[in-house]
């Protein structure tokens, strides 16, 4: 009935789908003309003047760049929908890579990564020994061990693999933070000098694990603990996938014995740690000072890329933990709202509308459940990977600036070979024959000195390219399998809020 | 046959240096224009339109409260002051926020502002539009004179209300703020159904008026939740234009997703205002104008027993008597009338509260389920168009699988 009476002018001024270059506000046209040209006595209370129904389908229609116009009803993937589906996409430039060997089995989560681990490690230059990359490590059980201040949490680190590198094909060890940090400052200071970029170990968090000392078991302190738990295999997983790393004795050591020294000098207030906050002041001090002639222009234009790259990664980190903020806040005002409405549907005297309004409640509780688990996953796929990013970019930077120390090193001890040239050139004339053999020597040694400053610095920039280069793709696959996941987790959200919502309909439609 | 439809007047500020719209800051800059087409006799013409402003219809409305002939009657709520704090706490933002934002994110956003801005337009049209309609539909309210001015005077209303509110507006204020105590003190009832009516409506309202909080906070998060995805979608954009790898689609896709999630989540929070958090609060206001009907009934149902007491001291002491007599008569006469027309009210108020709640929660359901839907549809889309771009096997295989799923 209402859309008889409906105003030609109505659409455009649909709530959302404004063409650009509207004017918004025309001089002086009619408003939204709110017609409701129902019968004259109006005996019930009609809120929704032009039914908000009809007019979505035609609002959602009326996007000419709509790719899936068609799609805004059916959901269930029969036949038809799922040709409308592939055929509207772009043709798919079928490369002409060897299909993977693996086939697609019905396992979603990891299907994915061996999928894409395989295709992609092919291309790698160096085929290690070969051994095709198998090996999957998990972080699980954490237990708190001891009490009071000196306690920790231990967790069973496992490690299934068919590596000939390893002597077992499965394995577990018991470790605690502080090893993983141990492991780390020990592979930073073996590679990172050399322009191996070395996966960063999660940060510490005086507060959170002081909360888990104290013994509180609250879900709070759950939440950290597992937060934490998730960080550590993530990145025990990325250190193994560095080829590298994989084979250090370390790693292996870290991996396989039940026993570990503990690693002391990871403490905060230890004085290693005071020594490594000292160098890191060194460090920014010098990276201001140092004014290097960038040759390559590779190195220059991936370190722009870098800074862009830290820049964006912060900021959409930064949105991503609004957005899951916001969603605990939907969830907790949906609960609410489903309590206020149950109370409501009890003072209800209207037996069937009570009834309603109850089961109403009962949705809205259900889905908040939902939107609380959605922001869980919106946390742990999205904001955490981000997180991870925004770290390893600094590792990333932190190798181009060891690149910048190395240059520096050699062209100090050119300078050096310099002085002493111009130092020995000078005794000559003034001939003095002992100083003269120790100059000399002097030379020599400083001569070997700029080779090696010469041939560190190209090693370290021939690392540096491929270890980009395999950074890159790293970062490809892992961006790509962890949207999927997260793809999926709101897919499935989606599918249930329906139900509830379908299921609730009748019960609207019977109240009499 | 009497009927009354409202048209409004958006303004487009022309001093503003910027393109943001200008937002009204006090509710007399949005006019209205009332257009009646009606076959009464008592009006003069069959069709015609009149300028009016929301201040208005407020007089409108305390001038039926303030008619004693109408007190056994709920007359229908007032609407609400044009609201546009919400619009224009997001203009400020966004004008603080115009540096750090990208081109397109400042674009969507005040794409998002402009939806706001209307949705408050759209909302209160509606609200005058209902005041408007309740009243011209009731056998008794519509013949009203007054009602029948605010309809026709072409004039500017603006002399008239003020006449009105020297001799109403503190009056009015202090019944009210007494109302819900002399409900609840409790004149003795003397029948049942107002008894239960009273102790109904009240315990209701106080649920109601907490529903409806409840739910302005969930529409509330939902924009929040939406404006996340704009500034998301923003930055994966960004991304995407800096990247020169594989991932370059994937991010511009997944900027597309978001742009398309944002506009159904924005959808999802105005189609939940509208059918239940707008549904909530007119039914506050409803029950609260029942709940005055009630108090209006039982002043009288004091006066009258105040007016037994007067003729007993008058039999007394033998003196006044037929005066007496006479405004007891009156008082019983006024509050007999109040119970049989009030109880027609009331009755009839219960009949369309359950209707237009019933309406409402089947459409809100359906656009949920549709909406759920359509975001299925998206993510889905999505999922398989990610795969494409590499294998197109993958991609049939992971169909597939979530067709099982399904």
């Amino acid at each position: 009935m209402a859309d008889a009476a409906r105003d030609p002018q109505q659409d455009d001024t649909g709530l959302l789908e404004l063409e650009d270059g509207e004017d918004l506000f025309p001089e002086p046209g009619p408003g939204p003309a709110l017609e409701e040209s129902g019968p004259a006595s109006l005996t019930t209370e009609d809120l929704s003047t032009n039914a908000n129904g009809p007019k979505q389908a035609s609002l959602f229609d009326d996007d000419p760049d709509d790719l899936f116009a068609e799609a805004t009803e059916e959901v269930s993937l029969d036949s038809p929908d799922r040709d409308v589906l592939l055929s509207d996409g772009p043709s798919p430039a079928i490369t002409p890579m060897t299909p993977p060997t693996s086939v697609i089995t019905p396992r979603i989560g990891h299907a994915h990564d061996d999928m894409f681990t395989h295709s992609s490690f092919d291309e790698i230059e160096e085929e290690d020994g070969g051994d095709s990359f198998d090996i999957h490590i998990s972080v699980s059980d954490p237990e708190k061990v001891g009490d009071g201040m000196n306690a920790y949490m231990a967790y069973k680190v496992t490690t299934k693999t068919s590596m000939s590198l390893f002597k077992l094909r499965e394995f577990s060890v018991r470790r605690r933070f502080s090893d993983f940090l141990g492991l780390h400052s020990k592979l930073a200071s073996k590679y990172l000098h050399i322009g191996y970029i070395v996966p960063p170990a999660p940060e510490k968090s005086i507060v959170g694990m002081t909360k888990v000392k104290v013994g509180k078991e609250d879900q709070s302190s759950n939440e950290f603990v597992e937060k934490r738990r998730s960080a550590l295999e993530r990145y025990l997983m990325r250190t193994v996938k560095h080829p590298i790393l994989l084979k250090d004795p370390d790693v292996l050591q870290f991996l396989e014995s039940s026993e570990l020294p503990r690693a002391v000098s990871t403490q905060a207030l230890s004085s290693a740690g005071l020594l490594r906050m000292v160098n890191k002041a060194a460090d920014a001090v010098n990276k201001m000072t140092i004014k290097m002639n960038e040759s390559d222009a590779w190195f220059e234009e991936k370190q722009q890329h870098f800074e862009n790259l830290d820049v964006q990664l912060r900021k959409l980190h930064a949105s991503v933990e609004s957005l899951v903020l916001h969603r605990k806040e939907l969830s907790m005002n949906m609960a609410s709202f489903a309590k206020s409405a149950a109370m409501l549907g009890n003072s209800e005297d209207h037996t069937a509308l009570s009834r309603a309004l109850s089961q109403l409640a009962e949705v809205e509780e259900k889905i908040d459940q939902l939107q609380q688990d959605q922001a869980n996953a919106d946390f742990y796929f999205l904001s955490e990977l981000l997180g991870d990013y925004v770290r390893l970019i600094t590792a990333v930077k932190g190798v181009f600036d060891q690149r910048m120390k190395t240059w520096q090193k050699w062209q100090d001890s050119q300078m050096m070979l310099q002085k002493k040239r111009e130092a020995e050139a000078k005794l000559q004339f003034n001939n003095k024959p002992d100083k003269l053999q120790q100059a000399k020597d002097e030379i020599k040694e400083l001569e070997m000195k700029v080779q090696q400053g010469e041939r560190d610095f190209e090693q370290i920039s021939k690392t540096i390219r491929k270890e980009v280069g395999r950074f890159e793709k790293e970062r490809v696959k892992d961006f790509k399998s962890t949207v999927i996941q997260y793809l999926e987790t709101l897919l499935q959200t989606q599918q249930q809020m329906i139900k509830y919502w379908e299921a609730f309909l009748p019960e609207a439609k019977a109240i009499s | 046959m009497l009927k009354a439809t409202l048209k409004t007047k958006r303004l487009h500020s022309t001093q503003s240096v910027s393109d943001t719209p200008h937002l009204p800051q006090l509710s007399r800059e949005v006019k209205f224009t009332v257009h009646t087409k009606t076959t009464l006799s008592s009006f003069q013409k069959p069709e015609f339109s009149v300028p009016r402003q929301h201040e208005d219809f407020i007089w409108l409305h305390d001038t039926l409260v303030e008619t004693e002939d109408y007190a056994g009657l709920i007359i229908p709520p007032a609407p609400p002051k044009p609201d546009f704090e919400g619009p224009r706490e997001k203009m400020h933002k966004l004008g603080e926020g115009e540096a750090t934002m990208t081109k397109e994110e400042y674009t969507k956003m005040k794409q998002e502002l402009e939806a706001e801005y209307l949705a408050v337009f759209k909302k209160t049209v509606q609200v005058h539009e209902i005041f408007l309609q309740r009243l011209s539909s009731h056998p008794i309210l519509n013949k009203d004179r007054n009602f029948q001015i605010f309809l026709e005077y072409d004039q500017d209303l603006s002399v008239r209300r003020k006449n009105a509110k020297e001799m109403f507006g503190g009056f009015f204020k202090n019944m009210v703020k007494s109302a819900d105590e002399v409900l609840i003190s409790g004149v003795k009832e003397v029948d049942d159904f107002f008894e239960q009516e009273k102790t109904f409506l009240l315990d209701y309202y106080s649920k109601i008026k907490d529903s409806t909080a409840k739910a302005e906070k969930m529409t509330r998060s939902h924009k929040n939740i939406a404006d996340d995805y704009i500034r998301i979608s923003a930055t994966l954009n960004s991304l995407s234009s800096d990247d020169s790898t594989a991932n370059k689609k994937h991010l511009e896709k997944m900027s597309d997703l978001f742009e398309k999630l944002r506009k159904v989540e924005g959808r999802v929070a105005s189609d939940q205002e509208l059918k239940l958090t707008e549904l909530l609060r007119y039914y506050m206001r409803d029950i609260q104008a029942a709940k005055d009907l009630l108090y209006r009934r039982a002043r009288a149902l004091a006066d009258y027993e105040n007016s037994n007491k007067a003729l007993d001291k008058a039999r007394l002491k033998s003196k006044d008597i037929p005066q007496a007599e006479e405004h007891q008569q009156q008082c019983l006469q006024k509050f007999d009338k109040l119970s049989e027309s009030g109880k027609k009210e009331l009755t009839s108020f219960k009949g369309r509260r359950v209707v237009a709640f019933r309406k409402n929660l089947i459409e809100m359901a359906e656009l949920e389920i549709k909406h759920a839907k359509v975001r299925s549809s998206i993510q889905l889309y999505y999922i398989c168009f990610i795969m494409c771009t590499n294998e197109l096997q993958y991609a049939w295989g992971i169909c597939k699988i979530l067709c099982e799923q399904i």
